[in-house]
């Protein structure tokens, strides 16, 4: 093990050295091979791990000491225990189909050299994420996901758009990420280390003001805001969808977007001592949960209405992660990875066929020329809106039912956001997939399934969709033994305590029976008004009062740009035209010029007449004696 | 060491002309860091002055020549010395004459000698000889409005010198025995007064050379309208003095004042976001990049002023990576400058499509100043946030914004000029080679192999720096 966690984490970076630094002169199914082996060679590896991680091994390596001045001392360690080693299957695992999935949908772009190497080093940043033992090392995995994203966003960069999408998910994530800094110097100036058992180990002997938890925890929650794209720092991940959909498959739904819920997840010590935060956090989530389902409702972008649900979804995870569901919250992110990455996957086979085409108002009736990509979106539309016994219907199922535990009324707003869910992604798949085909004619004839090599990670996704959700079967079903990941996750601090609520077995089947009824309701309703009255979402023009706002994103980046960036902007001109050139550097040219004024006075003294000299040394030595005298 | 480059300019000065004088003032350049190579592998750093040079220069008024390298020292002459063959370098396909070369390397040896002298008018000489050659160098070869704005930047910052030099002088007064050795200056014992006063006229001094918010207005012009070459040197090595000063002189010298600090690092902290801030809407490269340094610059000072070990350190690694950054991007917007004839954002773009190789050094190089983990800059910038939140928790929150408003102008300058389409009619973008490769290459080799494995440096320093603290 000792050897095989570091290799684990080096086969990703030499995939990105091969790939970056001789991609470009080999063929491209060399290139894809070998980004992909690398990725199923990690994932291999994770495999192996996760065989070795029992209730209480937990393996760390120290690679070596990257920083040591005064007591301040950090290795570059890595930790791996049940919670990092699901992560990792999850990366490596999804990373792998993706990858796959991308020779395919990326074979005639120039750039495909490129994309692999990002891709992998993406990989490399989020094992090291997730892999690293203290707070630190966790910051570089946390940094360069950011940066594989803005790389990955702006992967086209010719279009302007695209590179300021990128550039704004960077700034955002920066934002979050300085609230995190600030958040790893409290916790050493706290802890004397930023090491996680460290940390942990020394919490319980440590008296220390609930003060001093609450802000450490916001600060770190304050960067998992904006990695993660909760209000107010959200408006980064739609943008982010100028990238390939590999990309928004990989990073912007399946891994880098929940690295937030995993350090929530991996400091739950700390959270569990900070009320106040666990009330903000479970607000922010639902909030979130309910606004960008909402906004969802209106998008006519495909990969726009997949992305408002990412966030919305997120939302729902840290719901859980407030009310302390901290299991919960790891199931739902595992099922989401395999449907979020399915769906986006399928949205990318749609966009394929149709010759680039994103407005689901131009598609329709795609069920008979894309089988494949149909039936495995059918598995990832059900899945996320929760129909029974898909992964989507288990790990919604229980959050809903942790909320309901903490309180009724939370719970009703959270069924109101996946009940949104359901409307917007059935209007989706129905505008989609049934109807009448309403593109161009050449988008008609250009229509067809995708190869082999991008289906067949959609059929693998859809699997896991359909069945993930056998990991955590509810108590009451299955007894203690459904409960895997519960079990899983039961000898690691801080997530024993995962079930906080405790619901009788009657409340725990009247509430999955309305979450049931809700979605096949919806489903009823949105079937009658899509598929039978074939109604149409309005052109951009014709929407009207609500309904434009959420068309128009609540105008959030509108309001953002008129009450931060403008005036920035408007104080940079006026600080460089005004304080800078004329105050600080006026004073200074002022000097000079009373300097030369009072030369030209001098100079009139100095005419060269010794007599005047002569005047002006008898009047010195007056003035000294005289002086002198009156001191 | 020393005295190598100033042999090589005499030698390049006289017998050399053209093409020639390049070659030389490479290879002087070369064995000048062959030698601090050599000299790099052979340090103890155990914080003591070695290889000292001690000699009676005007023994009358206890003024001697007195040099020593301890690991302060040896880093910045180490970073001297490494910066100076790129500079050659990257004058390479210009026609400079053997004066440019020669005032360069003479400039080479002043700078070693303000950052190993030991005697504050040894000091001060060596302050003072680094300003001339840069002077011509700007003067002669610069832009447009060369002539107005070095004048302005000599004034200014010969006055500095001169306040400075007062302050060196009334300590002088105070020792028993009067001489300006730095040992018995650090020894001088001030009352309350007098301290701020001396302490005011060392700050002014070096807050002008770095320079800090609000004794800058000088930079951004004389950067803008110096050949490539002086503000490399101006902004890599140069305005290290200013930084270097504080921590040698000023601080130990006068640690009575250190109340003073705190008005000081709030102008340094308020120079980092009001520099930013500016930063974010200019036009033309160079300026953009020179108001970066003015924010980084403040970062690194307020470093300094926490007076304790992790401020210090990361103040030291920082000066090295600002130097390789800083250089590695007047050498970035002289590039594109060269091929496409302007240096203003609106006026460039897609560069990237034509020059994959430049895009991806230009990246490195950028990633080092936005201080992405596993670069130099995030070494730097970790310890000297760090430093500052034990230090004064409001400075540490105010300087983070910092990485947030680097990303913000980095990246406007990378998306305006590398990404995008070309504008109509722009020439072609031809992808370097030769000596701009190298030169880049080696910049950005470091930037991440500093980023990967910072502790050689800091272990370098870090006894030097106990024994600075000390003297708190």
């Amino acid at each position: 093990m000792q050897q095989l966690i570091p290799t684990i984490l080096l086969l990703p970076l030499l995939g990105f050295l091969f790939s970056g630094l001789l991609g470009g002169r080999l063929p491209k199914t060399v290139v894809g091979a070998v980004a992909s082996l690398a990725v199923l060679g990690a994932f291999f590896g994770s495999l192996y791990a996760f065989g070795q991680t029992g209730p209480q091994p937990q393996w760390t390596v120290k690679v070596f000491q990257w920083v040591a001045v005064g007591d301040f001392q950090i290795d570059f360690g890595l930790l791996v225990d049940r919670l990092s080693v699901w992560m990792m299957l999850i990366i490596t695992g999804i990373g792998f189909l993706i990858h796959v999935y991308a020779i395919g949908y990326m074979h005639s772009d120039p750039g495909f050299a490129r994309f692999f190497a990002y891709l992998n080093l993406f990989i490399f940043f989020m094992l090291l994420l997730v892999m690293a033992d203290n707070y630190l090392i966790m910051f570089f995995g946390w940094e360069g996901v950011g940066l594989c994203s803005y790389l990955l966003i702006g992967f086209w960069f010719q279009n302007e758009s695209y590179g300021k999408a990128a550039r704004k998910a960077f700034i955002m994530n920066r934002i979050g990420d300085l609230g995190l800094l600030i958040g790893i110097f409290m916790l050493f100036q706290l802890f004397g280390s930023l090491n996680y058992q460290d940390i942990f180990s020394r919490l319980p002997a440590m008296r220390m003001a609930e003060g001093a938890l609450t802000v450490v925890t916001l600060l770190l929650f304050i960067g998992a805001i904006g990695k993660s794209a909760q209000i107010p720092l959200y408006t980064w991940l739609p943008d982010a969808m100028a990238g390939p959909t590999p990309v928004s498959a990989l990073i912007h739904a399946a891994t880098m977007v929940t690295a937030g819920i995993y350090l929530l997840v991996r400091s739950s010590l700390l959270f569990q001592l900070a009320p106040v935060t666990l009330d903000i956090v479970t607000y922010v989530g639902l909030a979130t949960a309910l606004f960008a389902a909402f906004i969802g409702l209106r998008q006519n972008d495909i990969k726009k209405v997949l992305a408002y649900s990412t966030v919305s979804q997120l939302g729902l995870m840290f719901l859980a992660l407030g009310v302390g569901a901290y299991t919960s919250a790891m199931f739902h992110l595992t099922t989401h990875a395999f449907f979020k990455a399915l769906l986006f996957l399928g949205a990318g086979s749609v966009i394929h066929a149709m010759g680039g085409e994103q407005d689901i108002r131009r598609m329709g009736g795609l069920r008979a020329a894309l089988p494949v990509t149909y039936w495995t979106f059918v598995a990832g539309t059900l899945a996320i809106i929760g129909f029974p016994l898909l992964s989507g219907f288990f790990s919604k199922d229980e959050i809903l039912a942790q909320v309901f535990a903490h309180s009724p009324i939370l719970w009703g707003l959270a069924l109101l956001s996946s009940a949104v869910t359901a409307v917007y992604m059935m209007r989706l798949f129905f505008l989609t997939f049934f109807g009448d085909f309403r593109g161009t004619p050449e988008q008609r004839g250009h229509l067809h399934e995708s190869p082999a090599v991008m289906t067949w990670p959609l059929i693998a996704l859809a699997i896991l969709s359909v069945t993930g959700g056998v990991l955590q079967i509810p108590a009451f079903l299955a007894g203690e033994k459904g409960q895997w990941l519960s079990h899983w996750y039961q000898t690691l601090p801080g997530l024993a305590g995962g079930h906080v609520g405790h619901l009788s077995h009657t409340a725990e089947w009247v509430l999955m029976g309305t979450t049931t009824l809700v979605v096949l309701a919806v489903m009823w309703g949105s079937y009658r008004a899509y598929v039978i009255r074939k109604k149409l979402p309005l052109a951009d023009t014709q929407v009207r009062g609500i309904e434009l706002w959420a068309a128009q994103k609540f105008y959030i980046d509108e309001l953002y740009d008129a009450i931060l960036v403008r005036p920035l902007e408007k104080l940079s001109g006026i600080l460089y035209h005004i304080a800078d050139n004329r105050v600080i550097d006026g004073s200074v040219n002022l000097i000079g010029v009373v300097m030369t004024r009072l030369s030209q006075f001098f100079r009139l003294v100095q005419n060269g007449n010794t007599s005047y000299y002569l005047f002006g040394m008898v009047l010195g030595l007056i003035l000294i004696l005289l002086l002198n005298y009156v001191i | 060491m020393l005295i190598l480059p100033l042999l090589g300019a005499f030698v390049i000065a006289v017998f050399f002309r053209g093409a020639n004088a390049r070659h030389a003032a490479l290879f002087t350049a070369l064995a000048t860091l062959a030698t601090t190579v050599g000299y790099l592998v052979n340090f103890t750093a155990d914080g003591s002055f070695q290889w000292a040079v001690d000699l009676p220069w005007i023994p009358q008024a206890g003024i001697r020549f007195k040099l020593g390298f301890d690991g302060i020292g040896m880093l910045l002459v180490g970073l001297t010395n490494l910066l100076l063959p790129i500079i050659v370098l990257s004058t390479y396909d210009k026609e400079y004459k053997g004066g440019y070369y020669a005032l360069v390397l003479i400039m080479q040896t002043a700078l070693q000698g303000v950052f190993t002298a030991l005697d504050g008018i040894t000091f001060y000489v060596f302050w003072e000889l680094a300003l001339i050659p840069i002077y011509f160098i700007s003067a002669t070869w610069g832009g447009v409005r060369r002539i107005g704005v070095t004048l302005k930047f000599f004034i200014y910052t010969f006055a500095g010198s001169v306040l400075m030099l007062l302050s060196l002088l009334y300590l002088y007064g105070k020792t028993p025995d009067q001489s300006f050795d730095w040992q018995q200056l650090v020894a001088v014992q001030l009352n309350a007064t007098e301290a701020i006063w001396v302490a005011l006229g060392f700050f002014v001094a070096f807050a002008i050379k770095m320079p800090l918010f609000p004794f800058h207005t000088w930079q951004p012009d004389t950067y803008t309208e110096s050949p490539t070459g002086g503000t490399m040197l101006l902004s890599g090595i140069m305005l290290k003095m200013g930084i270097y000063g504080l921590m040698r002189w000023m601080l130990p010298l006068v640690p009575e004042a250190v109340h003073l600090n705190s008005i000081f690092m709030a102008l340094a902290v308020t120079g980092i976001l009001y520099a930013s801030v500016i930063a974010m809407r200019l036009q033309d490269i160079k300026r953009i990049i020179a108001y970066s340094s003015i924010a980084h610059v403040g970062l690194i000072a307020a470093g300094v002023l926490t007076f304790e070990t992790t401020g210090m350190q990361g103040a030291l690694i920082q000066m090295l990576n600002h130097g390789i950054n800083v250089v590695g991007l007047f050498l970035i917007s002289d590039i594109i400058e060269k091929r496409m004839h302007t240096r203003r954002l609106a006026e460039l773009g897609g560069i990237a499509r034509q020059a994959p190789v430049f895009a991806v050094l230009f990246m490195i190089i950028m990633l080092g100043t936005v201080a992405v983990p596993f670069t130099n800059g995030f070494v730097g910038e970790l310890l000297l946030l760090k430093g500052l939140y034990a230090h004064q928790l409001w400075a540490a929150v105010v300087a983070g914004f910092t990485i947030i408003l680097c990303a913000v102008y980095m990246l406007r300058i990378y998306q305006f000029a590398m990404l995008g389409e070309a504008k109509e009619g722009a020439p072609v973008f031809a992808d370097i080679r030769g000596v701009e490769l190298w030169a880049l290459g080696v910049l950005s080799v470091l930037v991440i192999v500093i980023g990967l494995f910072p502790q050689p440096i800091l272990d370098l320093t870090a006894a030097s720096v106990e024994n600075l603290i000390k003297l708190k």
